[in-house]
Parts: C-alpha cells; sequence; structure tokens
C-alpha cells in the first residue's frame, strides 16, 4: 500500500495484481452523516408518533418502549444497514460511498460495530469534532472508529462512459492511416495523460482564447514526442485537431470493441 | 503486452461476465456453493488479474481498467475472507461460553480496572471525610445536596405510609437506566482509542463518586440500607461497568501494542471480536441491572426487607464471579465471536 497521503487506497493483492479505492474526504462524509442524521430524526418522530397510541400497552410501559427503540435506532442504525448493505448506509448510499476494509478484504461484523460504537468518541465533543480533526490528520482519511476497526470508506463511483460523441464528430482521422504508430501511441501514453486530453477536450468551449490555444499547443506538443507521425500528416492540421485525433486513437478502439 | 487490444478484449469480457455473475451469487448468504463453484471463482479471479496486468500500461482503456479494478477488487475480498456464512450465530453458546472465556482472556485489563476503580474510590472516600464541601461537586445525582440520614429516613417514611414514588414509572426508570447505563459503558470502551487514557479517567472517576458516597452512608451510619440498596443491581450494573472499561484497556493496549511486533492492523484485527463481545456482554448485564434496579432496589423497609436485598445481591455477586471465573472452561476451544 502507498504511504504517502493521497485520495487513493492502492492495494497489491499477493498474486500481484494493484487496484485502486479513492478515498472519501471529510466533506462527502459529512454530508452522508448529515442525510442519516436527518433519516434517524424522521425514525424519532414516528416513534413519538407511537406514544399516540400508549393505551395499547399504557403510559408507562409505552413510554419505556419508546425510549429502548429510539436507542435501538441511534445504535443500530448505522450497524444494520452497513452489515446488510455491505458497507452503506442510507446517506452514504446517496454519496456513492461505502466502508471497506483497508485491506480490500471482505467486511465483518466485527468491524462494522466497532467502527459504529466508536463514534460514541469520534462525535466528542459536538459535530463529530474529534473524528474530523482525525480525519484531516489520517493519511487515508480515517476516523478513531475506522482506525479501530481497519476500515476506509472509499467513493464508490461507477465508471462512466465519457460522452464522445460531442468532441469526435467523425471527422476523417489521418493519424488512423498508420496502425503500427496508433498502436504505439495507446502503449506510450498513460490513462492519467488520455483523461488530461479528453477533459480539454470536453472543456474546450468553456476556455479564454488565448488559453484554449496554449493548453491544446502544450498537449501537442507533448503527444508529438511520445510517438513521432511522419510530418506530411501533423504540419497540415492545427494543435486542438491533432489533440482530438490522438483522443479519437486513445478512446475509440474501446467503443469498437464493446460494440457500442 | 497486447498486440491486437480489440481481440484481447472481445476473448476476455465472458470471463469478467462470468465472474461477475458468481460474485453475485457467492454474494447471497442463502445460495448453495460447490467446491467446483470456489474453484472455478479462483481461475477466474487470477484470469482476471491478469488481465487487469496487461491492461494496466493501456491509456485507451481507462474505465475497462477501473472496471476490472473494481472486479479483482471484489473477488480478492471474497477469496481471501469470507465472513463466515453459514456459520450460525448462537446466543445462549456466545453469551454463557464465549463472554466468560473473553473475560478471562483479558483478564489482566480488568485486574487494573479493578486497581483504578480502587484508587477512585480511595480518593473519593477520603476526598468526601477531609473535604466535606466536596460532596456537592463529585456526588451526582442529588447525593451531594441531601444528607444521607436524612434521605433515608424519608425514603422508609414514604414507604411506611404506601407512598411508592416509582408507581406507574417504573418501566421507563428501567429502560431509562438500561439505555444511560449502556451508553456509559460504551463510552468507556470506546475511550480507549485514545491509548486507554480517556477509559482509565472515566473509571477512575466512577470510582470517586462511588467511594465518596460510600463514606457518606458509612458515617452517617446508615450503612445497612447503602449495602441495601446498592448490592441487587450494584452486583451486576457495576462489575458491567468495569468489564466496559476492561474492552477499553483492551482496545488502548492494541493501539499501543506494547510487546506485539505486528502491525496495528493486525493487532486491531485480532481483538476486534473480543471488544464486541465483552461490550454486548455488558449490554446483557445492564439489562437485567436495569430490570433489577427499577423493579427492586428502590424499594425499602418496611415494604422489602433489607436482609432479603443483601442476601439476593450477594447470591447475584456470587454467581457472576462463578460465571466469569468458571462458565465454558475447558469444554471447547471454539469461540462464537460475532463476526
Amino acid at each position: 500500500m502507498s504511504a504517502e497521503r493521497q485520495n487513493t487506497l492502492r492495494i497489491r493483492t499477493p498474486e500481484g495484481v494493484e487496484f485502486a479505492h479513492l478515498l472519501a474526504g471529510p466533506i462527502p462524509r459529512a454530508m452522508a452523516w448529515t442525510i442519516d442524521a436527518f433519516v434517524m430524526a424522521t425514525l424519532f418522530l414516528a416513534v413519538m408518533f407511537l406514544g399516540l397510541f400508549e393505551a395499547l400497552l399504557g403510559a408507562d410501559a409505552m413510554i419505556a418502549f419508546m425510549f429502548l427503540i429510539i436507542f435501538a435506532i441511534q445504535l443500530g442504525y448505522a450497524i444494520g444497514q452497513e452489515w446488510l448493505w455491505n458497507g452503506q448506509t442510507l446517506g452514504k448510499r446517496v454519496l456513492k460511498l461505502r466502508v471497506v476494509d483497508s485491506h480490500g478484504l471482505q467486511l465483518q461484523f466485527n468491524q462494522v460495530v466497532i467502527r459504529n460504537l466508536l463514534r460514541f468518541v469520534d462525535a466528542l465533543p459536538i459535530l463529530y469534532f474529534v473524528g474530523g480533526i482525525t480525519t484531516l490528520l489520517n493519511r487515508s482519511s480515517q476516523r478513531l472508529g475506522d482506525l479501530a476497526a481497519n476500515t476506509v470508506v472509499i467513493r464508490n463511483h461507477e465508471p462512466k462512459q465519457p460522452n464522445l460523441s460531442r468532441v469526435l464528430s467523425g471527422k476523417f482521422n489521418s493519424l488512423r492511416q498508420f496502425p503500427h504508430l496508433t498502436a504505439r501511441l495507446q502503449q506510450r501514453v498513460s490513462p492519467r495523460e488520455a483523461t488530461i486530453a479528453l477533459q480539454a477536450l470536453l472543456r474546450r468551449d468553456e476556455m479564454e482564447s488565448t488559453a484554449r490555444i496554449e493548453l491544446f499547443t502544450t498537449l501537442a506538443e507533448h503527444f508529438k514526442e511520445l510517438v513521432k507521425f511522419p510530418e506530411e500528416i501533423t504540419e497540415g492540421i492545427s494543435d486542438e485537431n491533432y489533440v482530438r485525433n490522438i483522443v479519437d486513437v486513445l478512446f475509440n478502439s474501446r467503443k469498437k470493441a464493446n460494440g457500442n | 503486452m497486447i498486440i491486437d487490444l480489440e481481440n484481447f478484449i472481445e476473448i476476455e469480457r465472458p470471463y469478467w461476465d462470468e465472474l461477475e455473475k458468481l460474485l453475485a451469487r457467492f454474494a447471497q448468504t442463502d445460495a448453495k456453493k460447490t467446491i467446483d463453484d470456489a474453484q472455478r471463482l479462483h481461475y477466474l479471479y487470477e484470469r482476471t488479474s491478469s488481465d487487469l496486468n496487461k491492461l494496466t500500461t493501456f491509456a485507451s482503456e481507462p474505465e475497462t481498467r477501473r472496471y476490472l479494478e473494481t472486479l479483482v477488487a471484489r473477488a480478492y475480498g471474497e477469496i481471501h475472507a469470507g465472513r463466515f456464512r453459514g456459520h450460525t450465530f448462537r446466543p445462549l453458546h456466545w453469551f454463557f461460553k464465549t463472554f466468560p472465556r473473553t473475560f478471562r482472556k483479558h483478564v489482566k485489563a480488568f485486574q487494573l480496572i479493578l486497581l483504578i476503580t480502587f484508587a477512585g474510590c480511595l480518593f473519593g472516600w477520603f476526598a468526601v471525610q477531609l473535604d466535606p464541601e466536596a460532596k456537592a461537586v463529585l456526588l451526582p445525582f442529588g447525593h451531594g445536596e441531601r444528607d444521607a440520614r436524612e434521605r433515608v429516613q424519608r425514603e422508609e417514611e414514604a414507604f411506611a405510609e404506601g407512598d411508592d414514588r416509582l408507581a406507574g414509572h417504573k418501566a421507563q426508570f428501567s429502560a431509562m437506566l438500561m439505555t444511560h447505563n449502556t451508553r456509559v459503558s460504551i463510552t468507556a470502551m470506546a475511550l480507549g482509542a485514545s491509548w486507554g487514557l480517556g477509559t482509565i479517567i472515566l473509571i477512575f472517576y466512577n470510582g470517586v463518586i462511588m467511594g465518596g458516597i460510600v463514606f457518606d452512608y458509612v458515617s452517617s451510619e446508615q450503612t445497612e440500607f447503602l449495602i441495601a440498596w446498592l448490592l441487587p443491581h450494584g452486583s451486576i450494573e457495576i462489575p458491567a461497568i468495569l468489564l466496559a472499561g476492561q474492552a477499553g484497556l483492551v482496545l488502548g493496549a492494541g493501539i499501543i501494542g506494547w510487546g506485539k511486533r505486528i502491525s496495528l492492523r493486525e493487532r486491531m484485527r485480532e481483538i476486534a471480536p473480543d471488544l464486541v463481545t465483552l461490550i454486548g456482554g455488558v449490554a446483557v448485564m445492564l439489562v437485567w441491572a436495569g430490570i433489577i434496579e427499577a423493579f427492586f432496589s428502590q424499594y425499602h423497609e418496611p415494604v422489602l426487607p433489607y436482609e432479603i436485598k443483601i442476601a439476593f445481591g450477594s447470591i447475584e455477586l456470587l454467581a457472576l464471579i462463578y460465571f466469569l471465573a468458571r462458565a465454558g472452561a475447558g469444554d471447547d476451544k471454539e469461540d462464537d465471536n460475532v463476526s
């Protein structure tokens, strides 16, 4: 696992395979907690409403019952949901967050219980001050409960297909005339570089014109250094079109392969 | 190196789909799984891992790479740490065997908690003895503001006149005690995350309160009333709080890791089931203590003779000592931790 502070938890399996989880920061976690607090408050109100039916059990027994139910909700809301929904509460579902084992293993019931019981300390003195500070100081954004339970909260986003039709309008791509060079390009460009080029194209209309020219010039120069296409191909097109052709080569092969 | 990426994805995709379906099946607790399924899962996991390795260098496949990472992560979790599905939790076995065994496993932490409580009691005793004014500061629940003799007299007179001040409120009082004490116990355990210091302070303060109250009643010559009032519920409630403190020290020791050459993560993984068992056992004890305190402890002479209350409390205490010292000893090594 990586040692530096980051927003990614990298796990290397004994088989030598590495996979990554995007860690959730304190803000989305606080938002998820706010949703859960709202749901719990609604449940408390529903339990209070039960008090109107005190004739069923008698006033004393009904108040005792309400005491116990409210306590059970406070204690069991997160434990029950995180166990049944594999690391998610309603708030975490909405915010697409998930609690997972910090080694990438399956979440155990013990872990769910401990991380939620330690909320009693994380919530001290008010509004999760201790937990919030610990999250900010910890390199895996863990609060005390997470540290004790060996858990982390990750962002559970499903990968989305980029909308390529917006940037690739089906124009002729001269780079495709050299399949051996496009194959080399696919291997030499890192996923990060490919994403930067795609994002630049997707957001080009939001840019100020000078900045737009500078950005695409920088990107085009960078890609030209990675793989040298024949000059007669590269000379006649603008830097922006060159980057567009690069993105077409990088992303469109997958579309064809997937058949979508 | 992949020469033909499109062809590679086309060939491998059915295996990824199969792995996804198999993982979904394994996630269902009631689904039947065979050895063949497990072997197939392992094969598909290794194959997909290998595919992920091959794809890692390909810029053109960030989505597929992320998809495979998710798939490999799920399969890795499934293969390397099952949830012990099919292992039925047996509550009676857990409470009567696993719980006392876990207590004994960490008995040194309990002994330390006893010492801290005793030190707190001495502090509370001498603080109130040397400075009666300290009573108002140290003792909660109105004990500090009232004279013990006066309180006993008022309680006994009320019962002599047939005035049951808890009439119509016993159930809610009992529920309030259960939830309050469970909350305090969880806090005592959770404060162990502060390297055990928070637990030690809480338990010491608990001892100070007890010492102050005991001195107050003893010095007012109300020892019999005190024992009769405290023993029926206190014989369970006080040890329960101490057990929560024990769990707190276990947690603190796990975080500090004295003399252990394993990582924090491994230490926490080792003690996690014990913490859950201890705090679960404490919660059960506090339910019993809450019932006894509301329905039995608050009744005094002439309604309920003190001898009966003291005898009842003493039997409870002896039974608890026997339970924690002997229950589940030696008959098997199988633990039923909540996992």
